[in-house]
């Protein structure tokens, strides 16, 4: 990180370490109060504390995608972040993604495309999905791949994964229903 | 990983305090090697000091042309800024060639700069590594050592900086801006990291307490000429065997200023100002370019598995520059 030899290691002082600290996310829409240790992920905190399970754990060092989440709009991967530094934030998992009982657009192409085989990496591979599409910078296969390749699927469903985010993006153009 | 304590910074010089008084304090920002080193037990800090929310997340442009990157601006805000696509495409290119989307999104500029090696014996606790534990030894030199440095290495390491981003601001001379506690620097980029020497724990000369608050890029941006190119195992997603940072100026057929950097190859982005100098005033032809990667690795020393790298350098380096003088259409 630094000049310093191994940060941390050398004296290792006897900070009085705060069991927890009372944070709020706006999650999925709802203010949603939590008492994380500092050392939680935020993926932990979403799965062990908050029951939404539907973000995955993988790799947990940010190389699979599967615990991707939007933060203030944005795709992030949760396992390498702290619940602690999110204070506020507004968090999107893939349970937040329906809207009144309807499947977000990129949800309903996954399963037109039949674009998982295990599912495993898929709520990551939709919310990046939707983050992608937010960006608006993937307009050929070509870029959707490139800015997919984030996201990892072991079952190789990948032109699946493509043809469904194609879909979803017609969608959103407007070019075909939904 | 270890439990440690847990701050928020609200200013930079209350930050550069924190660390300069408590020196099992580090710095976090966008978390995305940092964290994933602590849960590898590589890194062990007693307390972070969360400085995302001080005020340097904003890219200005500078009185003299330039252009100034703020430390806490992210890898992806800084690729996509329409100043940074328009007048330093190389810069542009870089960053979106590393790493993922979902960690372009919280990795920051400041931050580029500091992460670590992802030597595999650095990360393996259970190997010596001089880098990580001073004096227990490289396991790399005799070791795998596909991913490792041709160029400026030690007998203590052959550890390579995983960059993209700093290949292309050393390519752009850009400027280092950090604050300590005794006031403010401006740190050339080729002085910011180092080589392995006897030291390779110590990957930059960022004082202990020091914080990086921006990046300076010079108004020179070579947006008419340039390439970055990227050799790796797959075609995305993957850290540099070797990759190429090319800036040209040329009138006509006629170069009149060449920068070339090498990441993937060395403890630091690698430049030879004396090779580049060769192209100066002379007519882009490839006997040129491979003349110019004959001399960048006429030095270089491969460890068995990455000798390969010595002869894909030289190539890359010509590749580089066939596509930034358009000799070659871009990949």
């Amino acid at each position: 990180m630094d000049s310093r030899p191994a940060a941390g290691v050398a004296s290792r002082s006897p900070a009085k370490l705060p069991t927890t600290c009372a944070i709020t996310l706006d999650l999925n829409g709802a203010a949603t109060k939590l008492d994380v240790a500092p050392w939680t992920t935020l993926l932990d905190a979403l799965r062990e504390y908050l029951d939404l399970t539907g973000t995955k754990k993988g790799c947990d060092h940010g190389q699979c995608g599967a615990c991707t989440v939007l933060v203030d709009g944005k795709r992030i991967n949760s396992c390498l972040t702290l619940a602690i530094m999110h204070d506020g934030a507004a968090v999107t998992t893939i349970e937040g993604l329906s809207k009144e009982g309807a499947l977000h657009p990129v949800q309903q192409a996954f399963i037109d495309h039949d674009a998982f085989q295990c599912g495993y990496c898929t709520p990551g591979q939709i919310c990046s999905a939707v983050g992608l599409m937010r960006e608006g910078r993937a307009k050929t296969p070509d870029e959707i791949r490139e800015l997919m390749s984030g996201n990892i699927c072991r079952c190789g469903a990948y032109p699946n994964i493509l043809a469904a985010i194609q879909q979803a993006m017609k969608v959103a153009e407007g070019s075909v229903k939904p | 990983m270890n439990s440690f304590s847990y701050t928020r910074a609200t200013d930079v010089a209350s930050a550069v305090h924190e660390i300069a008084t408590d020196r099992a304090a580090v710095f976090i920002a966008g978390g995305t090697n940092l964290i994933d080193l602590m849960k590898e037990n590589v890194a062990r800090p007693d307390r972070l000091v969360d400085i995302t929310r001080l005020p340097l997340n904003r890219i200005e442009e500078l009185g003299d042309g330039g252009l100034r990157l703020g430390a806490l601006v992210t890898n992806t805000d800084t690729a996509y800024n329409e100043h940074v696509e328009r007048r330093y495409p190389l810069l542009s290119r870089a960053i979106l060639a590393g790493a993922s989307p979902q960690l372009r999104n919280m990795a920051t500029d400041g931050g580029n700069l500091l992460q670590r090696t992802r030597c595999y014996y650095f990360y393996d606790t259970a190997t010596p590594c001089n880098k990580r534990e001073p004096g227990t030894g490289c396991s790399a030199i005799d070791g795998f050592n596909r991913m490792h440095a041709i160029l400026g290495t030690s007998d203590q390491c052959i550890a390579v900086h995983p960059s993209d981003m700093c290949v292309a601001l050393a390519a752009l001379n850009a400027v280092v801006r950090v604050t300590g506690e005794r006031g403010d620097r401006a740190i050339p980029f080729a002085d910011f990291h180092r080589l392995p020497g006897e030291t390779p724990s110590v990957d930059t000369n960022l004082g202990a307490d020091e914080i990086i608050t921006a990046i300076d890029l010079p108004a020179k941006g070579f947006a008419d000429h340039y390439a970055y190119l990227k050799v790796r195992d797959r075609t995305s997603y993957a850290f540099a065997l070797v990759s190429v940072a090319a800036a040209l100026e040329m009138d006509g057929d006629t170069i009149t200023e060449a920068r070339l950097a090498l990441g993937g190859v060395a403890h630091k982005p690698w430049r030879n100002t004396d090779a580049e100098a060769m192209l100066n005033g002379v007519n882009a032809t490839k006997d040129h370019f491979e003349a110019v990667g004959e001399a960048i690795v006429r030095d270089a020393k491969g460890f068995g598995h990455n000798t390969f790298k010595i002869v894909l350098a030289k190539r890359a380096i010509v590749r580089a520059l066939q596509y930034a003088t358009r000799m070659e259409p871009k990949a």
